[in-house]
């Protein structure tokens, strides 16, 4: 990189100057990011065995989660990944105030998606569809009883219009859950669902932390066009979290 | 000569160390410098060995059955062994040679000033505290009696909520060697000295780099498995849970996935410690050092495709497992590459028996059996009768003990000049290897035969054909006991009483023996210009 310049920025004791300390740190960034990849591959890995033991429940349960919400927060954050790009050129140009905004657009967009997903899962917690025992009307009876036996949730608001009033279950809605709790072990998209999405939303929130980090930096003037390590790894870190998502989407949303 | 391109400053000896740059508790524990790191790492992991090996002592102490009464009640054997396994798989061995001899030798060797991420290295070691101390809190909250490998769904459905802070304990140290590993991948590969090509980076650097690979590919599928253990056991999502329509073996095949490319993160480290001992106790160049630089990488690539022979028979299928057989087979060539090169470098060498050579020769000596047994249990028909017998047991004490702890001290007498500026007793050391290797073997090999017997391994008790065997291997136990008794003595003595050592007592000739005893906090005063090779002898 050209635009670092050695004489503005004090680059550490170990390193031979500005630019050899910048490309270190942009290979630890990625080096980190395969982790971050391998440990979500994990997941996928697991997403697929299932799916191919369960087409079915996958394919219901797909039916359940309301695409244009997961389409809107694809769109934020595709969005956020361009602010964030945009803060680093304006870091990069020395460009302060543009930087800044853009950096509080991403932080915006985080925000906005964290909500999104705060009433996609209030829903699911409201109707019952959600993994293991909590799907349960009494938690404690999935205990040494074979499952089956138990009663869940969804069945109970299904046969109780009062409830379905309640929780705003439409028809349409209720025809799907229908399907889903008529095939067994519909839990597990469920599962898969929230550990997929959970580990996600945890990454949307860390990423959001981090980026105001930069930002205050860039408020104070630590980074600038001589210095911008900080901004551009985050900013890695960033696409990375986005990118889990667009696989995510479909995976969870259009699979079916 | 890279020896003849470093100008050592004997004035600023004894008032500029790393030791003494700066004075006080605190400047420890806020330290960036990767020496001072090394050490911290030395005293934490030790600790944890001696409370890992208090509970080994415990389990040998048991099934010795000398009194009439049993010592441990059946439940109280669990946990003794699951604590065992745990402190010294996830705290000791891991750790152990990466963190502690590799902080202090890696960037040394590569005649840097630091590691590339100075913060980021402390970082990860109070991580590893913190995950220390996040396992070590269920020993009071609720003690886990799994093992250290957590098999589902005993961990999920049967045993107490201890193994989520055990695994959780486990995962935050994952963390740590992960940013250990990304920190000497980064370090060697931007922080070399001008001259340093890959080519003359020593081979320990070579065993620490392909041991950071796999800590940086293998440590988040861990992580990822045990969060999904941990979410089982508190949301109960079912994705290990039959119940629910898991599959269990899912559960082993993730593990696997990471432990067993761990195995590596354990033993390829130490081959680098044998490296480097080798060739500077038998004063010659080591032979072949491509062969045994491009092996150690070759072990960290086959290592990723080996895990189902953990699962022999854990209902995979047939051809899984002969695949499965086959590659882990296969694992044994770049293995025996090494062995075979060391032995080639002793090959008429001007070999000197002081203690850490000596560790080096017990370590060729029992990772050989270690590894051959390791072959014998690749063969799948063989290992359906020794599956979960004491001949595994054996094997992979004979592979982590044998193997990775000699090297480990090995390693520390090699390193103890650079380290504190003094000498070790070169006799407290021998007394020590004597102990260890003589009984270590006292202890081990009878449970080869044992294994081979049928006596099942984990548990409390066994039946009264195995008594004598069982006595044999428990008395071998004090020995080793006794030998690393000696050792922690012959090391606090060196520490506080130790002559003065001279820069380069061994003769050695790779950078770190460049510099003085103990190295400045910059490690050179000069940086050093490389121009050959690292065992430039003869």
């Amino acid at each position: 990189m050209t635009s670092v310049s050695s004489t503005e920025f004090q680059h550490q004791h170990h390193f031979k100057d500005a630019e050899h300390q910048y490309a270190s740190a942009k290979q630890g960034v990625w080096l980190f990011l395969c982790t971050e990849i391998l440990m979500f591959g994990g997941l996928f890995v697991g997403y697929l065995i299932y799916h191919s033991l369960y087409p079915e429940v996958f394919k219901n349960g797909s039916h359940t989660l309301d695409w244009k919400l997961g389409a809107v927060n694809t769109i934020v954050l595709l969005f956020s990944s361009f602010t964030m790009a945009a803060a680093i050129s304006y870091v990069q140009k020395g460009k302060k105030q543009l930087a800044i905004i853009a950096l509080a657009v991403t932080i915006a967009c985080a925000a906005i998606f964290m909500i999104v997903k705060y009433f996609e899962y209030g829903h699911k917690f409201a109707v019952g569809t959600v993994p293991g025992k909590f799907s349960l009307v009494d938690p404690k009876c999935g205990v040494g009883v074979a499952r089956e036996k138990c009663r869940t949730k969804v069945d109970q608001i299904l046969k109780d219009p009062a409830l379905q009033e309640k929780y705003h279950v439409s028809a349409v809605e209720a025809t799907k859950l229908q399907a889903v709790i008529s095939k067994p072990r519909w839990e597990m998209f469920y599962g898969f669902y929230f550990v997929m999405t959970g580990l996600h939303g945890l990454h949307v929130v860390a990423g959001a932390v981090l980026i105001f980090w930069v930002l205050l930096k860039t408020m104070k003037g630590t980074v600038g066009p001589a210095y911008f390590t900080p901004v551009e790894g985050v900013g890695l870190f960033w696409h990375v979290v986005d990118l889990v998502w667009i696989y995510l989407f479909p995976l969870l949303y259009l699979v079916g | 000569m890279s020896a003849t391109q470093v100008t050592t400053h004997h004035a600023a000896h004894s008032e500029h160390d790393y030791l003494n740059h700066q004075k006080g508790i605190w400047s420890w524990m806020t330290t960036i410098d990767h020496k001072r790191i090394g050490l911290m790492y030395l005293l934490t992991v030790g600790t944890l060995f001696l409370i890992g090996g208090f509970f080994a002592m415990g389990i040998r102490l048991h099934l010795a059955k000398f009194g009439a009464t049993p010592l441990l009640e059946p439940d109280t054997y669990n946990k003794f062994m699951t604590f065992h396994g745990a402190i010294m798989v996830f705290m000791v061995i891991i750790p152990g040679i990466p963190a502690f001899l590799g902080n202090f030798v890696l960037p040394i060797q590569l005649g840097a000033k630091d590691v590339a991420f100075p913060r980021l290295n402390l970082a990860s070691y109070y991580i590893f505290v913190a995950g220390a101390l996040l396992a070590a809190s269920s020993m009071y909250f609720n003690q886990v009696d799994t093992g250290w490998t957590f098999y589902t769904p005993y961990s999920t459905a049967k045993t107490g909520n201890g193994v989520i802070l055990l695994v959780m304990g486990a995962f935050t140290m994952g963390f740590s060697s992960i940013l250990t590993g990304l920190n000497f991948i980064v370090t060697t590969h931007k922080l070399r000295a001008p001259g340093m090509t890959m080519d003359r980076i020593p081979l320990m650097v070579w065993a620490l780099y392909s041991t950071s690979i796999i800590q940086i590919l293998a440590t988040p599928v861990l992580a990822i498995t045990l969060l999904l253990l941990a979410a089982e056991k508190t949301l109960g999502v079912g994705i290990f849970d039959p119940d629910l329509g898991g599959d269990p073996v899912l559960f082993q095949h993730f593990f696997w996935f990471y432990s067993h490319p761990a195995v590596y993160i354990m033993i390829l480290p130490a081959m680098g410690v044998i490296s480097e001992l080798v060739t500077a106790f038998s004063k010659k160049t080591i032979f072949g050092y491509r062969a045994i630089a491009y092996s150690s990488v070759a072990i960290a690539a086959v290592s990723f495709l080996v895990w189902g022979h953990h699962m022999f028979v854990s209902g995979q299928s047939t051809l899984a497992g002969i695949v499965f057989s086959l590659i882990t087979m296969f694992v044994g060539v770049p293995t025996a590459i090494k062995l075979f090169n060391w032995i080639s470098t002793m090959y008429r060498g001007t070999i000197s028996f002081h203690a850490p050579m000596l560790y080096a020769i017990g370590f060729m000596f029992l990772f050989t059996i270690g590894g051959l047994t390791g072959v014998f249990l690749a063969s799948t028909g063989i290992d359906i009768h020794f599956h979960d017998t004491y001949f595994v047991v054996a094997h992979f004490h004979y592979v982590m003990v044998g193997g990775t702890l000699m090297a480990l001290m090995g390693g520390i007498f090699y390193w103890f000049p650079k380290m504190f500026g003094r000498m070790s007793s070169d006799l407290g050391g021998r007394i020590s290897w004597v102990l260890i290797f003589s009984g270590f073997n006292v202890t081990f090999y009878p449970q080869f035969i044992l294994g081979a017997m049928g006596m099942p391994r984990r548990y409390f008790d066994y039946l009264p054909e195995y008594t004598s065997l069982n006595q044999i291997s428990t008395v071998g136990s004090w020995l080793i006991g006794l030998g690393f008794v000696v050792g922690l003595v012959t090391i606090i003595h060196g520490i506080l009483r130790g002559e003065k050592a001279s820069d380069n007592p061994w003769g050695a000739r790779t950078l770190e023996w460049q510099t003085s005893s103990p190295p400045p906090h910059e490690n050179f005063v000069n940086t050093p210009q490389v121009t050959a090779g690292p065992y430039d002898f003869r």
